[in-house]
């Protein structure tokens, strides 16, 4: 199919929407009633056709003003996006891995012509074409990661692996859930992890880690994160808190369906050939939640979860304060119906709701 | 599924190099490209031998950029199981094989100033490939190799004439040894050391830079075990409810897939710790032999890395 894309802003007057078609496959993320942490990881070799697991890059409407929202990030904070010397190989991995799965999986919208290091690009959305020597810096704008990243939904990490560990060495960070490359650049894996609660003790960072050490070429693999945002705001940085977290106050009964949203991130992860590096794409989907209360199911299990979120969890995704009103919401949406297993709609099948 | 993904090959060139070492060369069957990698890495190739399904890991020694095939180098193992064997007895030309994806355990660490490679006879072949893809990076590195004699040093002669200056050799038959003391002493800052070849090797150079203060993110170093032959013996797996017979010749892991019971593993040469498997009960002494278990942990008995190590004793139980 061809997407039309959302003409839109993430910011000021935020006039960022999802169409039917983007509610319909947003990548809810509880497949039951409630959440704890989890080594949640699954191989990442497609899914249901039309859904966001079904391309190596998820390409959808938001993806021609979600690049603009990039550009006006790293305007204003180039720290944004930085690669330590010894990560150049790798930034040329992920071009190429990019490039040849856009252009293999969205034909219509993507091109890539090889005539062994002569390479042309064609991204039809954002209207370029550039012809280019593969592995010679001095061909293209950026460096071969900022380049291609310039182009991609989602943040990027892109991980060193040396003395089986994971080394935060290289980045695109511009859609965050508060964190800060510019902070956790050369940090390794369990130290850039440190903030989080409960997880540690429950030994989930020490089999994720022996997980992504074994991720091997040809075989990426892919799991959930999600958080909670006031306005459809990609960017919520450190760097920028004073410009968001201010927003969390400004709910209110009236407008919380509107501007509250649910964020998810879809994150995958793959070895990167010739520098066995290893790169950890970070894709957000907003979801306000009037548009999510519009599928019975996830309005029955949304409440579900975030009334039972142990509260560890609720101040660290920084909502435990507008917790009481989201359940004053969201509880106009659970008539206490068993859910179906999964985190898949079923319009069909679940019954509507009874309240 | 365990080990990494596959690809369908077929032989396209066999080189006798000397008395012991066979060179062979692997395209698609299907003609497509094969995988880019990283200098350092190996694949794991399967051999039909019979009846027994053997998994060999060989370090790839081509090009890492180059995409239309792949050489690996065999060192005839007379007294090993028979992997070796059956690669420069059985493998005719135009055979079909199968081989895994890239993997790699023995990476450069790009941060290096310099790259000080050392190797021992066969283990020359992971640097033939990280010597390549530093020409592309114009990376700097030092090449020191010990052989036993001339006949016998693969790729010598052509390391030495295309790399003149990188280029070190060292006979053992002409009483020439590496002066590693010095050679450690002199290098400048920021140079990270690479050892692959015979396990004596191996220790004497990392405790040889260990002693003399390099930090140990400096070293590195790979050795493919063969699993050994060993005495039979028998394992009863707990969860599949099998009690499987290891025979002389075959590894605990090769015995357990026989069975038909799908273990884990990637590297099959008890270095990615993938196969690690927990004993839950035994009778009788372990013969570890990877590199993955701690000390405390082989003292522990309570893990074993199927792949390359046996048991010698009464009972074995496995949550496998
Ligand atoms: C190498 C890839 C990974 C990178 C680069 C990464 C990075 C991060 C970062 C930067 C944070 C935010 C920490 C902060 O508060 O400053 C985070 C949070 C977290 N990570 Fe990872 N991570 C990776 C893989 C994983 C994996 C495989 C798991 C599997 C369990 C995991 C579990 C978590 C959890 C549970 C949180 C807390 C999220 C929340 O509650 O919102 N991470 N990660
Ligand atoms: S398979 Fe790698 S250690 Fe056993």
């Amino acid at each position: 199919m061809t997407i039309q894309f959302n003409d839109e802003s993430f910011r000021d007057d935020y006039t960022f929407r999802n169409s039917e078609w983007a509610i319909k496959r947003f990548p809810f993320p509880f497949h039951e009633d409630s959440y704890m942490y989890s080594v949640n990881m699954e191989q990442h070799r497609g899914g249901p056709e039309g859904s966001v697991y079904e391309k190596r890059f998820d390409v959808d409407e938001h993806y021609v003003s979600e690049m603009k929202d990039r550009a006006i990030v790293l305007d204003q904070d180039p720290l944004r996006c930085q690669s330590l010397p010894h990560m150049t190989l790798a930034g040329w991995d992920l071009l190429e891995l990019i490039m040849v799965s856009k252009s293999e999986d969205y034909p219509d919208l993507f091109e890539l012509h090889r005539n062994g290091n002569q390479w042309r690009w064609i991204n039809k959305p954002l209207g370029i074409d550039h012809s280019f020597t593969f592995m010679d810096e001095t061909t293209l704008p950026y460096g071969p990661m900022e380049y291609i990243t310039r182009q991609a939904q989602g943040d990027y990490a892109v991980l060193d692996q040396r003395d089986d560990m994971l080394w935060m060495d290289a980045g695109m960070v511009t859609t965050q859930a508060d964190w800060s490359l510019d902070f956790d650049i050369g940090m390794n894996f369990f130290e850039w992890h440190a903030p989080v609660p409960l997880a540690h003790e429950m030994g989930v960072f020490q089999r994720a880690l022996k997980f992504l050490l074994n991720i091997q070429q040809g075989a990426p693999a892919r799991r959930l994160n999600w958080t909670m945002t006031v306005n459809p705001l990609l960017d919520t940085s450190p760097e920028n808190y004073s410009k968001w977290g201010i927003q969390k106050t400004t709910l209110t009964p009236e407008n919380i369906g509107r501007k509250q949203h649910l964020r998810v991130e879809l994150q995958t992860f793959f070895r990167l050939p010739r520098s066995n590096a290893l790169v950890f794409p970070i894709r957000c989907y907003l979801c306000a939640f009037e548009d999510l209360m519009t599928v019975p199911k996830w309005g029955r299990r949304l409440h579900r979860v975030v009334r039972d979120l142990p509260v560890e969890l609720a101040t660290y995704k920084g909502f435990i304060n507008n917790r009481p009103l989201m359940l004053e919401y969201l509880s106009q949406f659970d008539d206490g119906l068993p859910t179906s297993p999964g985190v898949w709609p079923d319009l069909e099948t679940e019954p509507p709701l009874t309240k | 599924m365990s080990g990494a993904e596959k690809i369908q090959v077929k032989v396209t060139e066999i080189t006798p190099l000397n008395e012991l070492v066979t060179r062979f060369r692997f395209e698609r069957v299907d003609g497509g490209q094969l995988p880019t990698f990283s200098g350092g890495a190996h694949t794991v190739v399967e051999m039909q031998d019979g009846g027994i399904t053997r998994l060999n890991p060989y370090s790839l020694m081509s090009d890492p950029f180059e995409q239309s095939s792949y050489t690996i180098s065999v060192r005839r193992d007379d007294q090993g199981r028979g992997g070796s064997l059956f690669m420069h007895r059985q493998v005719k030309l135009g055979d079909e094989m199968t081989i895994s994806y890239p993997v790699n355990l023995f990476s450069l660490d790009l941060r290096a100033r310099k790259h000080l490679f050392l190797a021992g006879g066969i283990g020359i072949t992971p640097f033939l490939a990280q010597i390549k893809q530093l020409d592309v990076l114009h990376g700097q590195w030092e090449l020191h190799y010990a052989c036993r004699n001339q006949a016998l040093a693969s790729y010598a002669d052509e390391l030495a004439e295309r790399h003149p200056h990188e280029t070190h050799i060292y006979y053992d038959d002409q009483k020439q040894a590496i002066d590693l003391k010095g050679l450690l002493n002199g290098q400048p800052l920021g140079t990270h050391v690479y050892v692959c070849g015979p396990k004596g090797m191996i220790d004497w150079v990392c405790n040889t830079a260990q002693a003399q203060g390099w930090p140990a993110d400096c070293i590195h170093y790979e050795e493919f075990l063969a699993p050994q032959p060993g005495k039979p013996f028998e394992v009863h797996l707990k969860a599949s409810g099998k009690t499987v017979y290891v025979g002389e010749h075959e590894s605990l892991l090769e015995a357990i897939e026989r069975e038909g019971v799908d273990a884990p593993y990637l590297c099959r040469g008890g270095a990615c710790g993938q196969c690690e498997t927990v004993v839950l009960d035994h009778e009788g002494n372990f013969v570890h032999r990877d590199h993955w278990l701690t000390d405390e942990e082989k003292a522990a008995g309570k893990k074993i890395m199927p792949c390359v190590s046996r048991f010698e004793g009464k009972s074995l139980v496995l949550d496998r």
